[in-house]
């Protein structure tokens, strides 16, 4: 049967096809609209690398606290993001010949390298964090241990502020991006199967995430996820088609997009060389 | 499905973009391990790395490459005229810093 190139309707049901204004961009309203959540989200990263930079040159001396360590580790998160991609991009196609299997298992490997990341990172602010490199409000409100009392980390926090503030800032706001993908990955993916997963997932990381790390509060980020996931799920159950999978594929990319700033202006211009 | 991006979908060129930015990637962390050059150059050298990344992301990855021109252009202009608004407000002081001599 001949179908509507917009919606997708029989083109003869009733003259619906008619009905319909032709796209002004020649593309379905999802992709549209998630182009321009993602040009106004690229300003708010935007804003926050500006305000990085400006930190950085006025800052004399800037610190240079990443040591081959954390410079391997993150080119390994950059390696997970970029790969993950590439499997994000090969779901696409796989919805293009609405091959569903596929589909499920290239966002899973997506899923996964997602995951990889934000654990990745998780670790490596663990890591400074107990190395001495702080903010107040880690203290105060996220009741997150103390770590090293001195030493080059300990220095920076007392001394350069600007330091740890730009760096937990742009990381966070990176990595909570990442995590909310993951969530959308997974409901595009297995729809409300996904929801008892990541309920698991959520209490598990809740109970074994000790009270002093900064992740014991933060965590419950994918609480919240769970119930908007579920409010999406329940109130406006779907089969997801090519189209859902090409819109989130859109975020997901966006997500590796502005890490290939990050790394670049937070890592590789704060190399210590030894 | 009509009105998804309409282009060559071969496997082969979603590897040879992955493989590029792998390669890139690479070179940025030489360049920066190494510190191959003072600081205000290697911010613009890896900027500009980055720059090349995110289009072979944004044209091949997130298919903006395959999208009418129309849309193309719209995104791309009203993003980058932000950005040069940003950088109005910033760097002239930033400018200024370098000039009293912070490295």
């Amino acid at each position: 049967m001949e179908h509507d190139a917009v919606h997708g309707l029989p083109a003869s049901a009733h003259g619906a096809a008619d009905a319909y204004e032709a796209p002004l961009f020649g593309a379905y309203s999802k992709k549209v609209g998630m182009w321009l959540f993602l040009a106004s989200d690229s300003l708010t990263f935007g804003a926050l690398l500006f305000a990085f930079s400006y930190n950085r040159i006025y800052t004399n001396p800037w610190p240079t606290p990443f040591h081959a360590q954390s410079i391997a580790n993150a080119t390994i998160m950059t390696a997970c993001l970029l790969s993950s991609s590439l499997t994000m991009v090969l779901a696409v196609l796989a919805a293009k010949r609405g091959d569903r299997p596929w589909v499920r298992n290239w966002l899973l490997a997506t899923m996964v390298f997602g995951t990889a990341f934000i654990v990745l990172h998780g670790m490596e602010w663990s890591k400074l964090i107990g190395e001495g490199l702080s903010l107040p409000g880690f203290a105060s409100i996220l009741g997150v241990s103390k770590g090293a009392a001195s030493g080059e980390l300990a220095d920076i926090s007392q001394n350069i502020p600007q330091f740890p503030q730009a760096f937990f800032g742009l990381t966070a706001m990176h990595m909570l991006h990442v995590t909310i993908g993951v969530i959308y990955l997974g409901v595009v993916a297995f729809r409300k199967w996904f929801l008892p997963a990541l309920a698991v997932i959520w209490i598990a990381a809740a109970l074994l995430i000790p009270s002093g790390n900064v992740f014991h509060y933060p965590v419950h980020v994918l609480g919240l996820g769970l119930l908007v996931a579920a409010v999406v799920l329940f109130f406006k159950p779907k089969h997801y088609d090519a189209h859902d999978v090409e819109v989130c594929g859109l975020y997901w990319h966006f997500v590796d997009l502005v890490w290939m700033f990050i790394f670049p202006l937070v890592y590789l211009m704060s190399t210590k060389v030894s | 499905m009509h009105d998804i991006a309409k282009h060559d979908d071969s496997k082969g060129q979603y590897f040879w973009v992955w493989g590029a930015l792998l390669i890139l990637t690479a070179v940025e962390v030489v360049l920066g391990y190494k510190q191959v050059f003072s600081p205000p150059r290697m911010l613009e050298v890896l900027l500009l790395l980055s720059v090349i990344k995110s289009a072979l992301i944004i044209g091949y990855f997130m298919h903006l490459k395959f999208e009418i021109a129309l849309m193309r252009w719209l995104l791309v202009l009203s993003v980058v005229t932000c950005f040069i608004i940003m950088y109005f407000f910033f760097f002239p002081d930033a400018d200024r810093i370098i000039k009293l001599g912070v490295q």
